[in-house]
């Protein structure tokens, strides 16, 4: 298969509390990610608004693509850990990307 | 105290305040916030490095050592303030506690300003205290949250990574390490920044701490009265003890009125984010609200004259 064709991925979006950045960051590569991208994040949930106006109310995004298997697992695994006590939600959506073995 | 009220810093937080009450739609981009905070740390670090040079070492070691006892038994003090009368379960009561035994750099600046507009004069290692204090509360509050937790095991290396290189203790460590390796000499290069608008960006940031700390009024009516009622008492309770180790570290009334403070301050850079990765459980509204919406504004308007008063009052009764 050639590097141009397109390969179905997962797409993994996660918003959380900024300080959890570094314990997402190690999960997702933990658990077979090869990378990540974070943005700085702000909105409203049942939390509570994080307005983003200082680092313990502000938020980031991290956006992950990688296989199934490997989303199946960050989801889980952020629902155990952190679910509970913390600001985040996720999801994952399924996307088509190019170089395939790349993710 | 009226002089207080109309230095212009304490008027820009009740400008921050206000405009967050009225929902005014000011806001300061985080970028500012971070770069300001870094910008006072450093700044109070250095001059703190600069005035630490010219005191003799042997000074500092009654007070550092009564200092490090404050930060020890501040936080417990609060702990079982808040298990027995306030009925807070352990997570929020440790949590809360190690904000209280903490410090805040920004009213640290404040009595500073303070004591200059009245013209008390105080040691020059003051800077050395308000490090020492920042540290074992945290830690205190810590160890009480997770005695007979049922939590997994504790990342200690990764808790002390964050304590000790966490911005705020790395940035006035730091600054007082280079300030006193440059001494005074040296520093005039870059004394205009630092030192020169030094109160302008006080002020700029007291904005939005007004405006940060309107936010958390809001959530006053679920955090209930106690918290409120906790968050006037208590800084009051550990300034009178501050003033009191003030006074048995043989410091001068300026000096007693920082160790007060100090010790009646409570922490929101380094304490919140040591406390929400250590103690998840805690509920950060608790600890946040406390500390920024009721601590911060009342030592900011009354609580520095109110520990001005202790000390010197204190100093008179030793004669």
């Amino acid at each position: 298969m050639s590097p141009r064709d397109p390969t179905k991925r997962k797409l993994v979006t996660i918003v959380a509390e900024s300080a959890l950045e570094g314990p997402i960051a190690k999960e997702i590569k933990r658990l077979g990610a090869r990378g990540y991208t974070i943005v700085e994040a702000r909105g409203e949930g049942s939390r509570g608004v994080r307005q983003g106006t200082w680092e313990q109310n502000s938020n980031v995004e991290f956006q992950v693509v990688c296989s199934e298997d490997s989303a199946r697992a960050i989801m889980s695994s952020l629902y155990d850990q952190f679910y509970e006590d913390y600001a985040m939600v996720a999801w994952a959506a399924d996307v088509e990307i190019l170089r395939g073995d790349k993710f | 105290m009226l002089e207080n009220l109309l230095d212009p810093i304490i008027l820009c937080f009740a400008l921050g305040v206000a405009s967050g009450l009225l929902k005014s739609d000011l806001r300061l981009p985080e970028a500012l916030y971070e770069t300001l905070s870094i910008y006072l740390l450093l700044a109070i670090g250095l001059k703190g490095g600069v005035e630490l040079a010219k005191s003799p070492p042997g000074e500092l070691v009654v007070p550092t050592l009564l200092t490090v006892a404050l930060g020890i038994v501040t936080p417990i003090v609060a702990y079982a303030v808040l298990r027995r009368l306030g009925r807070f379960d352990r997570a929020d009561a440790a949590a809360i506690a190690a904000h209280y035994g903490s410090v805040s750099a920004v009213t640290f600046a404040i009595v500073l300003s303070y004591l200059a507009r009245v013209g008390a004069s105080f040691e020059g290692f003051v800077t050395v205290l308000l490090v020492v204090l920042e540290i074992p509360a945290i830690a205190v509050g810590i160890l009480i949250a997770r005695l007979r937790s049922t939590q997994g095991p504790l990342r200690w290396g990764a808790l002390l990574h964050e304590v000790f290189l966490g911005k705020s203790i790395y940035l006035l460590a730091g600054g007082l390490l280079v300030g006193w390796l440059a001494g005074p000499a040296r520093m005039e290069g870059i004394s205009p920044l630092f030192f020169g608008l030094f109160k302008g960006a006080l002020a700029l940031f007291l904005l939005e701490m007004g405006i940060i700390a309107s936010q958390r009024v809001a959530d006053l009516r679920r955090t209930g009265a106690f918290l409120v009622g906790f968050g006037i008492g208590m800084p009051l309770v550990n300034g009178a003890l501050g003033a009191l180790a003030g006074l048995a570290a043989g410091l001068s009334p300026g000096g007693t009125t920082v160790l007060a403070t100090l010790a009646a301050s409570a922490s929101y850079i380094a304490a919140p984010a040591a406390m929400r990765i250590a103690v998840p459980k805690a509920n950060p509204t608790l600890y946040l609200t406390a500390s920024l919406g009721i601590t911060f504004p009342f030592n900011v308007i009354l609580g520095v004259p109110i520990y001005h008063w202790m000390a010197a009052t204190l100093h008179r009764m030793a004669g």
